[in-house]
Parts: structure tokens; C-alpha cells; sequence
């Protein structure tokens, strides 16, 4: 019987640092792995540190390549950020459910991401803008702390000037060189082209950023079952066996991490919970 | 369906047999001044309990039955899903799986709630995702269940329909009846379950006696002082997530987690990894967990229920309400373990019918 709960062993391909505690790196993918849709995760396993769960930032596209984008805050994560390339990670997955693209398709798909919070959205980019044809409007609105803590900045330049990409980047603190906005990411979609009646939204970042996205991307009239979120909980397994995830009557893990708002709004609205 | 009555003699012949086999049979012995499920050879005799919110005293009945007590604190789920367990191990850099061929395992005793916790257990481990360690110990069960003949201070089973008749999924089902000299009327539901019968014998049951085994239960569940209001609960509870009522639960609570640890239906777990100090090798190990840890809803940002009414709020609503949604069924079947053990005789059904009063 395959056991969901026993990883793979797989090796570190490449290695890049993205930020100070940010850092992205690829590993083959096991044997079997077949495909993996944008939004979902790997636990990712390291003997005497333990497992973490961690979202898939690569391109859903690439079978050679699982991609991921880590910052190093826990303990296992802090261990991966030592690791360069050969080491061997243990890994299991694909878990959990992505991000609606096909509902998006048609329609104006608008991402918003704080932090870290693009690394799991990032897949979604990759594959919107193979085919920016299905979509009206690819939209990115950025938020981080610092410029120098904005992720993937190259390469969201080049989409932008490639691929038609609409991308705005807001920084908390600017540093000198800064010509971006200074400010809260949703000061960002009052500033964007967005036609919110056409608008299939997307949302990752901290929990307090995914209530006040989806307040303001109400308020222009994007319609409340388009906004999607990504949510984050201590995942342990992945299959809904440890119990740690559970917001409400959902297991993270299994019927999230990406979840329409108005399905996990009054647990994220009650404190504690 | 026909039924066999039995002797004690022939229920120790059943035990006997299936030893005999090599199943390990569990069931209920006496320990620590306690019913306790372990490896058995024997059942005790003439054991009743006395039961009540933050009270279990184990007592002395004036008769020879052999199921005249309810539950203790053990629950069968820590044979099929260990309190801790090996999950796999790393050995020169490969990871090994520890999930290991099963014995047989006989359950004798499982009560009619604790025969539906099994069921709803399994919904959890064999549902979405496979455990392969609780499928195995799963398929290479016997289980033996007893209608309960008498019901206990904290028992509700009749409130959540869990009982206090054995519902399906049982191999066989004992009934004890006229405990000064007690015999059994005894059930098969399933082939493994008449071939144990035809093993042991007996004679058939006289007509009347499945009137007597009716009695019983009719008595058992006229015992039963705990109500619970079952209906549209996750709707009410759900809409009270920010009542009063918590804050005063809370009061009172010591997120002990003995309520999670004696339920037989919690589920949740955690991982830790096991360093041999001699090899060095590495066991990725699974431990029972509870939703009253701070560890247990710890995120990198911080822990997301620091207080003790909200994890007193997430194991209630999750057990009553959330359950419903994830499995279909709730996850309380009425046993009255948490409200025996808790040390401060915290009962949930009084809890809820408070919230409920007022929502």
C-alpha cells in the first residue's frame, strides 16, 4: 500500500538567494511525481529537523523541475537554507487544491501578493502569461517590507515588458533608489487598470493583508466568490491526518491552502479562531 | 438472524480459541484502579463503576456479571492508531518505511459508541488519503461488541443515536443478561463472526430471549440522565462563535488535554524525529497530539490560539460542528469519557445546551 506519509528522496538541482532570509531552489522530482497544479504545496523533509510544508513556486510546466521559494523562520526551513546544490531533501506531494485558473479564463485575472505570499502565486503567472491570450488583463499588485525584499524582480520586469503584464509594487520602507509607491498593497487597485466586474482575483500574504485585499476589491465591485485566497495553518501531513490545519470545518491541507473568501470569511474574521 | 446463547465458560472459550489462533485479544482488565483495554485472558468479575462530571470510581458489584461497568478512560484507538508510532526511518540516506505487517487483533468489549467512534476513526485515516498502518491493523481486526446492559452517569450515546444498541460493523454482539448468574445472547453480523460462533457452539437462543436483550437496552437507555440536543447544532454553534459563554468555560478549563487524550474519536497528531544516540539513525516518529497545546496551532507568526477559551472553542466546535462537514457524522458519540476525566468536570453537553440557550 503507498504510504502518503513516506517522502521521496530527491536532490537540490540549483540554489539562489532572493532576499536576505529568502532563498529558491529546485529539486528533481521523484519518480511518479507526474504534474502539480499552481497553488499547491510539497512537504519537504530533512532527517533530525522534521518536515515543512512548502508551496510550489515553479512553473507548472517544467516536469524537470520542482521549484521552491523558502524563507527561513522555523527550524526546518533554517536547515534548508544551508543546504546548496547536491544535498538531498526528503519530499512528498502534491497536496491541496490550486488556484482556479480555469475559472479565470475569459476574464481579467488579478494577482495580489505580500512577501513571500507571491512564491505560491508565482505558478499562476508562469502559466497565465504562456497564454496571456485566454486572459483580458494579467495583473500583479506587489507588496513587501523593503525593495530589496521584492521577489523575482527580473524576471516580473521582463514579463512586464514581454508578456503585457500589469505590475505595481508597493514597499513599506523605500530605500533611496526606490521609484516605486511607498504605502499598504491596497493602495494599489485604486492605481491599476482593472475592470472589477470582469475580475478574477487571487491573494496570498499575511492574514491581515488577505482581509483588508478582499474589503477593498469589494468595494470596487469585484464580486465576492472571484476573490481567492491562500491560507496558511501548521500543515504537518498534508493528507488531514495530523489535525494542525483545521480552520472552521476545513483541513488546509487538503481543502485549501486556496479557498473563496466568502467560504473561510467568518473564521477569518473571528479572533483565535 | 439467529442467536446463540452462551455461558461465561463459553465466552472464555472464545477467548481461548482465538489466542489459540494467535489473535491478540484486548479487552477489558483491571488496572489502576480502573477498566483498562490491554492483551487479556480472562475477563474480570463483578466490576461496576460510578461515574459523574470529573469523577470515575471503580466498584464492586454483589453479582458475577462481566460487563456490568461502562468506559474507563482507555479507547480502542490506541491499537489502531498507537500513541505513538513509527512512521518511517532514514538509514544511509534512504528512507525505510516502518509501517510493519500487523497481528491479529480481537477487540472484546467495544461498546455500541465506541463501535461508531471506530467507524467514524476510520473515516479519517481511510478516507481522502490512506494510513497504511491503520488500514492493516483495520482489516486485521475482529471486533467483538457488547450491548450495554447498564448505562453510566456520564453516558449520552442514546442522545447522539450512537447507542446504546450495537449498530453494524461489528463481527459479533454479546448481550450479558441476569448478571447474579450471567449468561449471553450472541450475534453474528458478519462471516468471521458466525465462524467464531460455530467455533464456540452453544445452543440457540429461545424466541423470547431477543425481548429480554430489548429489555435491557430499553432500561439502559431509561438510565441515562445526560441529554443532548443534537439537532442543527453546528448551525447554532458555528453562529456562537463569539458568545460570552466561552470566556466562562474558560474559567474553569485547564487545556489539560485529558478530554482529547480519553476521547475516542480525536484524531490529531504530531511529528517529531527520534535520534537512536548509538547509530544516529533518524525515526520520523507520529504522537498523539491536542488542540489544547499552544504548540499545536503554532504558525512561524506566532501561535494562532493563545488563549484557553479559544482552543476550548476549536475542540468543541470542531468535534460538533466542523466534524459534521469533514465526515458527515459528528465526532461525539455520547461515550462521557471527557466529561468523567476532566479534572474539573467540565461537561459539554451542559456547555452547549448554555450556548445554545442563548444564540
Amino acid at each position: 500500500m503507498k504510504d502518503p506519509l513516506l517522502p521521496h528522496l530527491v536532490e537540490m538541482q540549483s540554489w539562489q538567494q532572493e532576499s536576505e532570509l529568502v532563498f529558491t531552489f529546485q529539486v528533481a522530482p521523484p519518480e511518479g511525481y507526474g504534474s502539480f497544479r499552481a497553488g499547491q504545496f510539497n512537504m519537504l523533509y530533512l532527517p533530525g529537523m522534521g518536515e515543512s510544508a512548502i508551496s510550489i513556486s515553479g512553473d507548472p510546466a517544467d516536469r524537470n523541475h520542482l521549484t521552491h521559494t523558502v524563507r527561513a523562520v522555523g527550524n526546518v526551513t533554517r536547515a534548508l537554507h544551508t543546504l546548496r546544490p547536491f544535498a538531498r531533501v526528503g519530499l512528498r506531494g502534491p497536496f491541496g487544491r490550486g488556484w482556479p485558473l480555469a475559472a479565470a479564463e475569459g476574464r481579467e485575472l488579478l494577482l495580489m501578493a505580500g512577501g513571500i505570499g507571491l512564491a505560491p502565486l508565482r505558478p499562476v503567472l508562469f502559466q497565465a502569461l504562456a497564454a496571456p491570450e485566454r486572459y483580458q488583463r494579467v495583473t500583479l499588485l506587489l507588496g513587501a517590507r523593503s525593495p530589496e525584499e521584492l521577489l523575482y524582480s527580473e524576471q516580473l520586469l521582463r514579463w512586464k515588458s514581454d508578456a503585457g503584464l500589469q505590475l505595481l509594487a508597493t514597499v513599506d520602507v523605500a530605500s533611496a533608489a526606490w521609484r516605486g509607491d511607498v504605502g499598504v498593497i491596497t493602495d494599489l487597485v485604486q492605481r491599476a487598470a482593472i475592470n472589477p466586474q470582469q475580475t478574477v482575483a487571487m491573494v496570498c500574504g499575511p492574514e491581515i493583508m488577505l482581509r483588508f485585499c478582499a474589503r477593498r476589491l469589494r468595494e470596487i465591485g469585484v464580486a465576492s466568490d472571484a476573490i481567492h485566497v491562500s491560507l496558511e495553518r501548521h500543515m504537518q501531513c498534508g493528507t488531514g491526518f495530523c489535525g494542525h490545519c483545521q480552520l472552521g470545518p476545513y483541513f488546509l491541507c487538503k481543502d485549501g491552502p486556496v479557498f473563496a473568501y466568502p467560504d473561510v470569511e467568518p473564521y477569518l474574521m473571528t479572533q483565535e479562531f | 438472524m439467529l442467536m446463540q446463547r452462551w455461558t461465561p465458560r463459553d465466552v472464555q472459550a472464545l477467548i481461548n480459541g482465538l489466542r489459540t489462533e494467535g489473535v491478540r485479544v484486548l479487552g477489558p482488565r483491571v488496572g489502576d484502579a480502573a477498566i483498562l483495554y490491554d492483551e487479556i485472558e480472562t475477563l474480570p468479575i463483578g466490576y461496576g463503576d460510578e461515574q459523574a462530571p470529573g469523577h470515575y470510581r471503580l466498584t464492586a458489584r454483589e453479582d458475577q456479571s462481566r460487563f456490568g461497568y461502562n468506559l474507563g478512560p482507555s479507547t480502542w484507538k490506541q491499537f489502531l492508531f498507537p500513541p505513538e508510532e513509527a512512521i518511517f526511518r532514514v538509514q544511509d540516506g534512504e528512507f525505510i518505511s516502518c509501517r510493519e505487517q500487523p497481528e491479529r487483533m480481537a477487540f472484546l468489549g467495544v461498546r455500541a459508541c465506541e463501535l461508531a467512534a471506530i467507524s467514524i476513526q476510520d473515516q479519517v485515516f481511510m478516507g481522502d488519503f490512506t494510513d497504511p498502518g491503520y488500514a492493516s491493523r483495520r482489516e486485521n481486526l475482529l471486533l467483538i461488541a457488547v450491548n450495554c446492559s447498564q448505562a453510566s452517569g456520564n453516558c449520552f450515546c442514546a442522545s447522539t443515536g450512537d447507542g446504546p444498541a450495537v449498530g453494524v460493523g461489528a463481527d459479533l454482539i454479546l448481550t450479558e443478561l441476569r448478571p447474579e448468574d450471567p449468561y449471553y445472547l450472541v450475534e453474528a453480523q458478519t462471516e468471521a463472526g458466525q465462524s467464531m460462533i460455530s467455533a464456540v457452539g452453544g445452543p440457540a437462543a429461545a424466541p423470547g430471549e431477543i425481548d429480554a436483550r430489548d429489555e435491557a437496552l430499553a432500561a439502559t437507555r431509561l438510565q441515562m440522565q445526560r441529554e443532548f440536543a443534537t439537532e442543527g447544532i453546528a448551525e447554532a454553534l458555528y453562529a456562537a462563535l463569539d458568545h460570552p459563554h466561552w470566556d466562562a468555560v474558560a474559567e474553569r478549563c485547564l487545556a489539560c488535554g485529558n478530554c482529547t487524550q480519553v476521547c475516542p474519536t480525536c484524531f490529531c497528531s504530531s511529528t517529531r524525529e527520534q535520534v537512536n544516540p548509538v547509530s544516529l539513525e533518524v525515526t520520523h516518529m507520529r504522537r498523539w497530539e491536542s488542540c489544547f497545546t499552544a504548540d499545536h496551532s503554532y504558525l512561524s507568526g506566532g501561535v494562532v490560539r493563545p488563549s484557553v477559551k479559544s482552543r476550548y472553542r476549536q475542540w468543541l466546535t470542531h468535534k460538533l460542528a466542523g466534524w459534521e462537514q469533514q465526515f458527515g457524522v459528528s465526532g461525539c458519540t455520547g461515550c462521557g469519557r471527557c466529561v468523567s476525566w476532566c479534572p474539573v468536570g467540565i461537561d459539554l453537553t451542559e456547555e452547549v445546551a448554555e450556548i445554545r440557550r442563548s444564540v
